[in-house]
């Protein structure tokens, strides 16, 4: 499908430009960011530091005393021309997730707040092929979205102060999952016991912006031996399905 | 082992270099020195490149032991009351001024006091502390516990190594004291949400005074005062990235500004970004500061980054010994390897 991307250039300081396809949470627009950060990536351009790819916008972070403002815009512009929207240019992942209720805390209220059952929030969370949308808040934390409507909720009124490492919560119909113990206003309805940011991996974090990622929900027996294992760095994530570990593989 | 161990570890001492870019895709904050000239300018007096991490100090200096053949600091930043107790029982009052070099010997204990005049001091040592980079940077992540020393602030008891485990007696060395007057407007340049803002919003925040709130940290510092009026657009968006010196403003209408430890995107609505050349004089300030803004253009805001630049760059001819002879020994010239011989007049030579 032919893209028709009106993106605008915004200023965000002397060292930072954005450039904006749009101002939703939209799969396709993420394409477009993500096609135009590997595009930036091969042109080199002169004094452009790292680009962070955004749900729907590129920031370049780039060194004023090697470009400007203006030069950057000009050299980003062409750019733009006949970008194409990839149609799946990331990794696909299954990341075992246990939903007990011991540690998906927030697993009942969700229950009750969309009407479902826990047993369906669990089937319709963890089947729902869920795209990374972007990386932040903390290393190696993934914005995962294109959860069913139902799963819209808002943020906790009353964030907690420890979220506990490896929750997976939701709000606002995305995922995000805690790669370590932090403050966090997000549902909780799941831990994972893979390592979602690992210092002796390069690069450290598991996933990146255009992957994809289903849950694979776990009893808490499994999800206790996967964290031994975890802990003890036996736990050898691949998403190539070749890897002998079942943690993680390819799907289809 | 060569090491120095920290007997007191001040309020908030990390380590910190020039910062961890090229991660931030993977959601790793930048990181690094607060004031990033005061910290060049700690590195240049003890012969260190720019990027050699140092100890930040904020508001209250570590007590350090040497526990080594010889090291050299040199503090720089705010000003602070210096102690070197000696083993022998002797404290000598203030050997080492702010912006000066000096040598420290086994068994001598560094001790500095609260700081004036800024927030932060840079204590730099000689061929920088023996501690591994994470991802290319021996900066101090304390919220993800990443870079620096076990990636917290320093504890007492703590050892750190050093990679040199002497330095060679030199003149020590100054540097004139950098201006670390507050600034009297912090010049910012407007967007890349300045439409999420009415008009007397925007006018708000560039005709309002804010205090600095002592709710502030390395992440962000906020301001209380005048509250930003949202438009209709509101305070929430979609989240995009965040740059040093973003401006982001909650539901609220208070200001916070991000700095070295931001995140590194966001879904508050950002009016406006501190021009990069006045993010150090935003690192000194402390809880209770007042400052106010003015917006420019991005033209003057990059002649702003070259200006610093430029400044930054003139330091290393700034550096001069640190006590001249105040009469010309002969003598001391010829130890000191400054003359190579002295020639009579009588002596040989082809004419």
């Amino acid at each position: 499908m032919p893209s028709k991307p009106q993106p605008r250039f915004l200023t965000a300081g002397d060292s930072a430009l954005i450039v904006e396809f749009g101002d939703r949470v939209d799969p396709h627009l993420s394409a477009l960011v993500l096609a135009l950060a590997q595009k930036l990536e091969a042109a080199g351009l002169a004094g452009v530091v790292e680009a962070v790819p955004t749900f729907r916008s590129l920031m370049v972070h780039y060194d004023p005393l090697q470009t400007s403002h203006a030069d950057l815009q000009r050299a980003i512009a062409p750019l733009l021309g006949g970008l194409q929207a990839a149609r799946f240019a990331g990794r696909r992942w299954r990341i075992p997730a246990c939903y007990d209720a011991n540690l998906g805390l927030d697993l009942a209220e969700v229950a009750r707040r969309t009407g479902l059952s826990p047993s369906q929030v669990v089937e319709r969370h963890s089947q729902t092929r869920q795209l990374v949308y972007m990386m932040g808040f903390l290393p190696g934390l993934p914005y995962l979205g294109g959860l069913p409507e139902e799963f819209a909720l808002p943020r906790r009124g009353n964030p907690r102060v420890k979220v506990p490492s490896g929750s997976v919560a939701i709000a606002m119909a995305m995922s995000v999952i805690y790669p370590q113990e932090s403050p966090g206003g997000w549902h909780i309805l799941a831990r994972t016991p893979v390592p979602l940011w690992d210092m002796r991996r390069s690069p450290p974090a598991l996933l990146a912006a255009g992957d994809e990622v289903t849950f694979e929900p776990q009893s808490l027996r499994e999800y206790e031996l996967m964290l031994a294992k975890a802990t003890a760095a036996e736990l050898c994530p691949d998403s190539d399905g070749e890897a002998p570990e079942p943690a993680r593989g390819r799907q289809a | 082992m060569s090491q120095v161990r920290v007997v007191l570890p001040g309020l908030m001492t990390t380590l910190q270099d020039l910062g961890r870019p090229g991660y931030q895709r993977l959601g790793v904050p930048v990181s690094g020195a607060l004031d990033p000239v005061s910290l060049r300018a700690a590195n240049l007096l003890v012969g260190n490149g720019a990027s050699v991490g140092a100890l930040e100090i904020a508001y209250r200096g570590p007590t350090l032991s040497v526990e080594t053949d010889s090291v050299r600091f040199a503090l720089a930043g705010g000003r602070a009351p210096i102690e070197v107790l000696r083993p022998s029982g002797g404290a000598s009052a203030s050997p080492l001024g702010p912006f000066e070099s000096s040598r420290l010997l086994r068994g001598e204990v560094l001790r500095i006091g609260a700081l004036t005049e800024s927030a932060v001091a840079y204590l730099a040592v000689e061929g920088g502390f023996d501690i591994a980079p994470v991802l290319g940077s021996q900066s101090t992540l304390t919220r993800a516990g990443i870079g620096g020393w076990q990636g917290r602030a320093l504890k007492a008891g703590d050892v750190l190594p050093l990679r040199q485990a002497w330095v060679a007696a030199r003149e020590e060395l100054r540097l004139p004291p950098i201006d670390l007057a507050p600034p009297k407007r912090v010049r910012i340049v407007l967007g890349p949400q300045d439409d999420h803002f009415t008009p007397a919003g925007l006018h708000t925040l560039i005709t309002g005074s804010y205090t600095i709130s002592g709710a502030s940290d390395r992440m962000g510092m906020r301001l209380e005062g005048p509250p930003l009026e949202h438009s209709r657009k509101g305070s929430d968006i979609v989240s995009d990235g965040i740059a040093l010196g973003s401006i982001q403003v909650p539901g609220n209408g208070l200001p916070i500004i991000l700095l070295a430890d931001r995140q590194t995107t966001g879904g508050y609505a950002k009016i406006a970004t501190v021009v990069s050349a006045d993010i150090p004089k935003l690192g000194r300030l402390a809880p209770g500061a007042r400052i106010g803004f003015e917006a420019v253009g991005i033209e003057a805001a990059e002649a702003a980054a070259r200006q610093l630049a430029s400044e930054i760059a003139a330091m290393a001819a700034l550096i001069a010994p640190l006590r001249r002879p105040s009469v010309i020994d002969p003598k001391r010239l010829l130890v000191e390897n400054l003359v190579s011989g002295v020639i009579s007049a009588g002596e040989g030579g082809e004419a």
